[in-house]
């Protein structure tokens, strides 16, 4: 009988002991089968089908997108939208370190300045599309404060549509680096602030010497979370305020775009392929820069 | 001179914020009033509060695919988010808790995809799509959002399962609980608010998101809020409220989980710039 039992828990012992080394694997097997699929896969096949055509093994498909002058138009114009990353980091450190004051009310400001980040970006292209129109609010609101002369078609022209489309964009992530530097405000140690106080620093160089120096770490955080997304996560806004065209003309066409209307409206995926190729390669670029530019400030992320 | 000085930069501090909210709440204000004009109030008082609220817009909207589209969303987003939490909580436990060889590695690539553009797969994956006949598919597109969150939500959930005292599952493993039994029991329930936090955070992205929508849902029933608002604003350009009216619908929910968690929102966002929180 006893014989009995010792064969029965032996087999359970033995499988519980191999179980042991591959345990952990089990348990994260399902996301790495999705991530290994959505991500391995699709990359793999990315680059196999921008360097295909016909069956065959070619590169002419990035030398057709790198001479197309709409591809470098789209790229131009992202790196246009840029220049919207110093203008959020300035406006908010200066919002956030506002708020940090403590002053009256700040908490609804702060859940103010944060919703636009929250709202569905196809909601706020179309807002802005009403409210951005010749005859929209936004010229109402010029000619009634006398400065009609300026009133214009905002989306409509070509020489100011990626303008506006830029101030669109920082209006909503504005929310984000708020929140951000915030937080992070408001984790640090209060008595660094207070020794700036009753040294008495002002509001400008107590926060140039001790608030600035604190938020180094989640500036450059910031920084590269919004250069990706003016590079790489713009579509939606372009789609949506221009009904999909990048237009006028070509004046907001970004790459996002460009390899959508490749893959879905010219029906050439090898073209759109060696352009989505491309521009992820540049956005592993940007991020080597600023890994590179944040190893030398010696600043870490999670300091 | 200092304490009139003081009193000027406190206004000036005052003032400041009070146009930059003001910027940040208007075209919130607009959408949200001229749901409830007629076309004609809207004209002639674009900016005025609702003086006579009418409901025509909110009624032109739901007359529209409006129900069927929103119906499409909750149930896409609701999945995705659902497999999303418990696919990167078993993943993350995985990583928490054990060391084996090649983990900090598979780690490290997981959060380098953070920053993968969507753009990049959305060629190879539509293909993959005709080729299996799932396209206009939610299974397809649901498969697609988990695989787009998964990095982030597993990095910050292995973060938060790092920080449980090793003191709490020695004991039940000494009390003879399997792995799965300590999973549910003592991980899980600790873990209530990161869950609650990475929940808030990606339904706000699966709800907001338009390019996979717009691609991958091309039949008509199958269209997400995001798609069919976009091609929204060119039919009734000439009813402003019905369109506004359709945007406070589609913002709305998005906005009552704003208000009752901003915490959460706040928490998550943060979470991938100051590690473990």
């Amino acid at each position: 009988m006893s014989s009995g039992t010792v064969a029965l828990s032996s087999p359970t012992r033995r499988r519980r002991l191999r179980l042991g080394r591959v345990e952990p694997l089990v348990w994260i097997a399902p996301a790495v089968a999705i991530v290994v699929f959505v991500f391995g896969y699709s990359m793999f096949e990315l680059v196999r089908t921008s360097l295909r055509f016909d069956g065959q093994w070619t590169t002419d498909n990035f030398r057709v997108a790198w001479t197309d002058p709409t591809f470098r138009t789209a790229l131009g114009h992202n790196a246009r939208l840029l220049i919207a990353v110093p203008i959020l980091v300035a406006t908010s450190l200066l919002l956030s370190i506002l708020l940090f004051e403590g002053l009256r009310g700040w908490r609804f400001h702060r859940w103010a300045l944060f919703l636009p980040y929250v709202l569905a970006i196809p909601v706020i292209g179309v807002v802005f599309g009403q409210l951005l129109q010749l005859n929209g609010l936004v010229n109402q609101l010029l000619r009634v404060v006398g400065l009609g002369g300026l009133a214009q078609d905002w989306l409509g022209q070509p020489q100011w549509a990626l303008w506006t489309m830029t101030a669109v964009i920082v209006w909503r992530e504005l929310g984000f680096g708020i929140v951000l530097f915030l937080a992070r405000l408001l984790s640090v140690p209060s008595d660094i602030f207070e020794a700036g106080r009753i040294d008495g620093a002002r509001f400008f160089r107590l926060h140039r010497r001790i608030t600035i120096p604190q938020l180094t770490g989640v500036i450059v955080f910031y920084v590269i979370v919004e250069a990706i997304t003016m590079v790489s996560w713009v579509f939606n806004y372009v789609y949506v305020m221009t009904n999909g065209q990048g237009g006028p003309g070509d004046a907001t066409q970004v790459t996002e775009l460009y390899i959508y209307q490749m893959a879905f409206q010219y029906q050439s995926p090898e073209i759109a392929a060696a352009a989505a190729a491309t521009l992820f390669a540049a956005t592993l670029v940007l991020i080597a820069i600023f890994f590179r530019i944040q190893r030398k400030s010696g600043v870490g992320l999670d300091e | 001179m200092s304490s009139a000085r003081r009193v000027a930069g406190t206004i000036s501090q005052h003032a400041l914020l009070i146009i930059a909210s003001a910027m940040a709440l208007f075209p919130v204000y607009v959408m949200v009033t001229a749901a409830f004009k007629t076309q004609a109030s809207f004209l002639d008082h674009p900016w005025a509060p609702v003086a006579d609220p009418s409901l025509d817009g909110f009624r032109a909207a739901l007359n529209d695919q409006f129900p069927r589209w929103f119906g499409n969303t909750v149930v896409l987003s609701s999945s995705s988010v659902v497999v999303t939490l418990l696919v990167a909580a078993l993943a993350g436990w995985g990583f928490a808790h054990w060391a084996f060889r090649g983990r900090d590695y598979v780690l490290g690539v997981l959060v380098a995809l953070m920053v993968v553009p969507p753009v990049v797969l959305l060629v190879p994956l539509f293909v993959f799509g005709v080729r299996i006949g799932q396209i206009s598919t939610f299974r397809l597109v649901i498969l697609i959002y988990v695989g787009l969150m998964l990095p982030f939500s597993v990095f910050m959930l292995t973060n938060f399962f790092r920080t449980i005292p090793a003191s709490l599952i020695e004991a039940a493993v000494i009390d003879g609980a399997s792995s799965w039994r300590v999973f549910r029991r003592i991980v899980l329930p600790l873990s209530a608010a990161p869950l609650i936090t990475l929940g808030v955070v990606n339904l706000l992205w699966v709800w907001n998101e338009l390019l996979i929508a717009l691609v991958f849902l091309q039949d008509d029933s199958k269209k997400t809020l995001m798609v069919g608002i976009t091609g929204f604003q060119s039919r009734y350009s000439l009813n402003v409220p019905a369109i506004m009216a359709g945007l406070t619908l589609a913002t709305l929910p998005i906005v009552i989980v704003y208000l009752f968690g901003q915490r959460f929102f706040v928490r998550g966002l943060v979470a991938g710039a100051v590690k473990g929180e």
